[in-house]
């Protein structure tokens, strides 16, 4: 491989561990990340992206996450998207996000389907209500956790709680909210380093 | 192209946008225009709809497809899925070749520590606003601190919290 060509295919790394992807693999990969991502996929992206598939480095990963994090859009996808871009331009994204979104397309449309059949059982109603209540509390246990690296920034809880009362306890809508509160609070982070 | 199917382009693809820290910061305003803009669905469709995507594997956005197709059928489906991916995809695409010229890492640092706050902020109200919506009985407020506790306390595979709760749900139990 020439030395120009590894530049331009490599994150920032020169030690990346192997041949890039096709747009088939790209595919694979990414359809059995979305199969198989019960509860999060981004644990089990990881695993199949560095450690089965090498595909990239662990520090290439961070990096990449860390990337796609900063962006509007969910971290997986944002990771599909640009992995399959990096590899093989546009109809690597493509395959990538389709690869990604197929499986777990298909199944909610079942279990809507299976819903909306079933809507007059006095079980099914039950059943879905639990599953509402048990997903409800799952999402309370990710706040937590993301939470609790904040004690000690007070700057930082100030700016959580405001942006929390905001939407929750006043409905503000999420543009203006996000518009105002984003430069604040970046402003305010980067100047008391809290 | 009819209003709804519009109206679901529009509203997926500018969330899409503005999904900064993943799927569940969005969700609060998903939910207000989806119950309270266009009255698509009730309070409890949502949490349901919501649930279902959950207990999918998957990225944690995958809801949006779905009240797509709960709403306008299977074009509903294609529109919803092209407005919550497209734009962020895009959007990563474009940074991404400019990744490169933007190595001032105190500069990004700024930016990455400021919204941190912001996105958690966002998923502490999505969380609020989901339990109001799924808990109108104690059993099902149990359930929800239940999982909760297990989820903060365990590394218990989410799946079986879901199932749990599914599990309790359909004894009918207090409900």
């Amino acid at each position: 491989m020439a030395l120009s060509d590894s530049d331009e295919r490599r994150f920032d790394s020169p030690t990346a561990p192997t041949d890039a992807p096709t747009v088939g693999e790209l595919f694979r990969g990414f359809l059995m990340m979305g199969l198989m991502g019960f509860g999060g996929v981004l644990p089990l992206s990881r695993h199949i992206i560095v450690d089965e598939r090498r595909w990239l480095s662990g520090k290439e990963f961070t990096e990449l996450l860390g990337l796609c994090q900063f962006l509007p859009g969910g971290n997986v996808i944002n990771v599909a998207a640009a992995l399959g871009l990096h590899f093989r331009g546009v109809p690597g994204a493509l395959a990538a996000l389709a690869g990604l979104i197929a499986a777990p397309t298909a199944i909610v449309v079942v279990l809507g389907a299976i819903y909306a059949r079933f809507q007059s059982d006095p079980h099914v109603v039950h059943m879905f209500a639990g599953l509402a209540a048990a997903a409800a509390g799952l999402l309370v246990s990710m706040a937590v956790k993301l939470a609790l690296p904040l004690r000690k920034k007070p700057v930082a809880i100030a700016f959580a709680v405001i942006c929390f009362a905001a939407i929750a306890v006043f409905h503000f809508p999420l543009l203006p909210t996000m518009l105002v509160l984003a430069p604040l609070s970046i402003a305010a982070i980067r100047k008391t380093g809290t | 192209m009819n209003s709804t199917l519009v109206s679901i382009a529009l509203l997926f693809s500018q969330l899409s946008l503005l999904a900064f820290g993943g799927g569940n910061t969005i969700l609060p305003e998903m939910h207000r225009q989806a119950v309270n803009v266009y009255h698509w669905m009730s309070d409890p469709e949502f949490a349901a709809l919501f649930a279902l995507a959950q207990a999918a594997p998957g990225p944690n956005m995958m809801v949006a497809p779905l009240i797509g197709w709960q709403v306008a059928g299977w074009s509903g489906l294609a529109v919803a899925t092209l407005g919550m991916f497209g734009p962020s995809s895009i959007v990563t695409c474009v940074a991404l070749r400019l990744w490169r010229r933007f190595k001032d890492q105190t500069w990004r640092r700024a930016i990455q520590t400021g919204l941190v706050p912001i996105s958690i902020g966002l998923v502490a109200a999505s969380a609020v606003l989901i339990v109001q919506a799924s808990d109108h009985e104690w059993v099902l407020a149990a359930i929800t601190a239940g999982c909760a506790i297990v989820a903060v306390r365990t590394r218990l595979h989410p799946l079986w919290l879901l199932a749990a709760g599914a599990a309790v749900g359909w004894t009918g139990l207090g409900q």
